[in-house]
């Protein structure tokens, strides 16, 4: 057998049930990569007395054959997921020393479905970023290097941590968090696969809120099936969280037939931007050519408020995280700034605050200040939520029209250097989500599957975009998609 | 719409962060570019349109109005900055 930590989920679960390896060497495997995996900087909270106590936990419900699921894989969580006992500070200065007393429902259910938490991964401060360049752990590195270079590359964000573990082998998988693309990009810029589901399909309880009306949960995998075993573990209603949808979820994996025959797959003309580089372009009519080829019928359709969708995302994701993020005030949780003489309890908020919070996150939080004052409500907030109900129209319109999932680039480019915008104003980065970001404002499950590589030799990712609730249909085009596109490129280990 | 130094010392405040009087104007020149690019949205025609409240169209859940949980002082003190006799402590906020 391959090297352990190398496996997907569906290999290793299928070597578990045969007794050819064991939990705790799957977990050994994967420690002993990220041991020696620093210079990623994916990890930044290792547990390893907590894996290892899973993984022989696990191991005796496999030889009982009382095994569910996920039994004995090892993965990684988003710094966002809150995590009994082991810090969860969502890359922020401003929860430093924040232990959970609780778990996330979604952490929860994935450790009920038998899966061996190895650590806490690397992000963007409070989820807000494109690059991974926000984390107060300094960035995560991208596995993959333009042909022979040795710049460092960013993984993505706000899952960059996520992104590179699970490129790099490190797990098997690793949960991600996606407000505007943050499962998306990031899978993308790593040749991985990452799904955001539907609105309301995963717990947000127990995740660091940044905009409660877009933040979903997601997998993050080297493949689609991974995705869909995935996936299937951390759906399903939650009375704590009331936007939780009571639905039953489905047997995702069982509906990877690679059959989309008759399938109508719709190619949104406004999402051809001006300046797109031509290798996307090509990848896009090569991807629309395979789902054509696997018996699609492939339709050029339109959205038309598309433009539209990331300025709306920039007024209504600052205004819920300004919200959201009034609770860090040093008086319950995480940092609170030393005082001088005389200062009173306003000062001690606006220290805390800007000590606690990094640049970008005091950035958003007053814009969502500024866009939700007196004067401006109605102007901004109001104006960009109609703006935001036109996006949903443009999609149930094609979606009535008998469209059964919509095929896009994942992203603009392939990643980028690290520092390379650090010189651009923040639209420049906010730009990084234009593909992604309309599939948050909409609530719809969108999914990115890499399908090739560029000159440098980075990956570029496809994203397909599904109706809502419908994920196992969704992950059946991707899985034909995938199939057709025959991505199997690993990068080359470096560090 | 731009932004001046006074009206983002304004929006600091009342997003209680503390910005030095010299990171004013780079911090209402940040705005402005950010504004200026959500000002697009002012092209839309918007007439009669409602305003999204919810993105998924379902009645949330309701339950009986009844305590749930509780009971855990301890826990719930256990990641203050400065937690004293059972309570959360702050600087004295009344004279």
């Amino acid at each position: 057998m391959s090297e352990l930590n190398t496996l997907t989920l569906a290999q290793a679960r299928d070597a578990l049930r045969k007794g050819e390896t064991t939990s705790v060497a799957l977990t050994e495997a994967c420690l002993a990569a990220i041991e020696g995996a620093g210079a990623l900087n994916a990890f930044v909270h290792k547990t390893p007395e907590i894996a290892l106590e899973r993984a022989r936990a696990a191991d005796a419900r496999l030889q009982s054959g009382d095994a569910p699921k996920m039994c004995g894989l090892p993965i990684g969580i988003k710094d966002l997921f809150c995590t009994r006992g082991v810090p969860s500070q969502a890359a922020s200065r401003i929860l430093e020393g924040f232990k959970p007393e609780y778990e996330s429902t979604v952490s929860q259910q994935l450790a009920d479905a038998g899966a061996v938490m190895l650590g806490k991964l690397n992000m963007d401060e409070f989820a807000m970023g494109s690059s991974n360049e926000t984390s107060c752990y300094g960035n995560a590195v991208n596995p993959w290097r333009r042909g022979n270079e040795d710049t460092p590359l960013t993984p993505g964000g706000s899952s960059g941590g996520s992104a590179a573990a699970v490129a790099a082998d490190l797990c098997l998988a690793a949960t991600g968090t996606d407000t505007g693309g943050s499962i998306r990009q990031p899978a993308a810029f790593t040749g991985i696969t990452g799904i955001k589901p539907t609105y309301g399909r995963c717990s947000r309880w127990g995740i660091v809120a940044f905009a409660s009306s877009l933040d979903q949960a997601g997998p993050m995998t080297k493949d689609v099936r991974d995705a869909a075993i995935m996936l299937e573990a951390m759906c399903g209603h939650d009375p704590k969280d009331s936007t939780s949808a009571d639905l039953a979820v489905p047997d995702f994996e069982a509906m990877l037939t690679g059959d989309i025959r008759g399938k109508k797959i719709g190619i949104p003309r406004e999402y051809r931007m001006d300046g797109m580089p031509a290798e996307i372009e090509k990848l896009w009519t090569d991807g629309a050519a395979m789902l054509k080829e696997a018996g699609a019928q492939i339709v050029d359709i339109s959205l038309p408020h598309t433009k539209y969708a990331l300025p709306t995302y920039y007024v209504i994701a600052p205004a819920e995280a300004s919200s959201n993020l009034a609770r860090y005030d040093g008086v319950r949780y995480g940092h609170r700034a030393k005082l001088a003489k005389g200062d009173g309890i306003t000062e001690m908020y606006e220290k805390t605050r800007a000590e606690g919070f990094g640049h970008e996150v005091q950035r958003r939080v007053m814009v969502g200040t500024y866009v939700l004052s007196a004067g401006f409500y109605d102007a901004y907030y109001n104006r960009a939520r109609k703006v935001r109900t036109l996006i949903k129209k443009d999609f149930e319109d094609v979606f009535a029209a008998g469209i059964d999932a919509i095929l896009t680039p994942a992203t603009p480019s392939a990643a980028f250097g690290l520092g390379e915008m650090t010189d651009a104003d923040p639209v420049q980065m906010y730009l990084n989500d234009v593909f992604t970001v309309t599939v948050n404002l909409a609530g719809l499950p969108g999914v990115a599957v890499p399908a090739g590589l560029d000159q440098q030799g980075l990956p570029l990712g496809l994203q397909l975009i599904g109706r809502p609730w419908e994920e196992g249909d969704l992950l059946n085009t991707a899985y034909a998609l995938e199939q057709a596109a025959g991505f199997l490129a690993k990068p080359g280990k470096w560090w | 719409m731009s932004i001046d130094q006074n009206t983002a010392a304004k929006v600091a405040k009342l997003a209680r962060i503390k910005v030095e009087e010299e990171a004013l104007p780079a911090l209402a020149s940040e705005f402005n570019t950010i504004l200026g690019f959500i000002e697009q949205l002012a092209e839309v025609d918007v007439e009669g349109v409602e305003p999204m409240v919810s993105v998924t169209p379902m009645r949330l859940k309701r339950r009986t109005d009844v305590v749930t949980d509780g009971n855990m002082q301890a826990k719930v003190l256990a990641n203050a900055p400065d937690a004293r006799e059972g309570f959360f402590a702050v600087p004295k906020v009344v004279e």
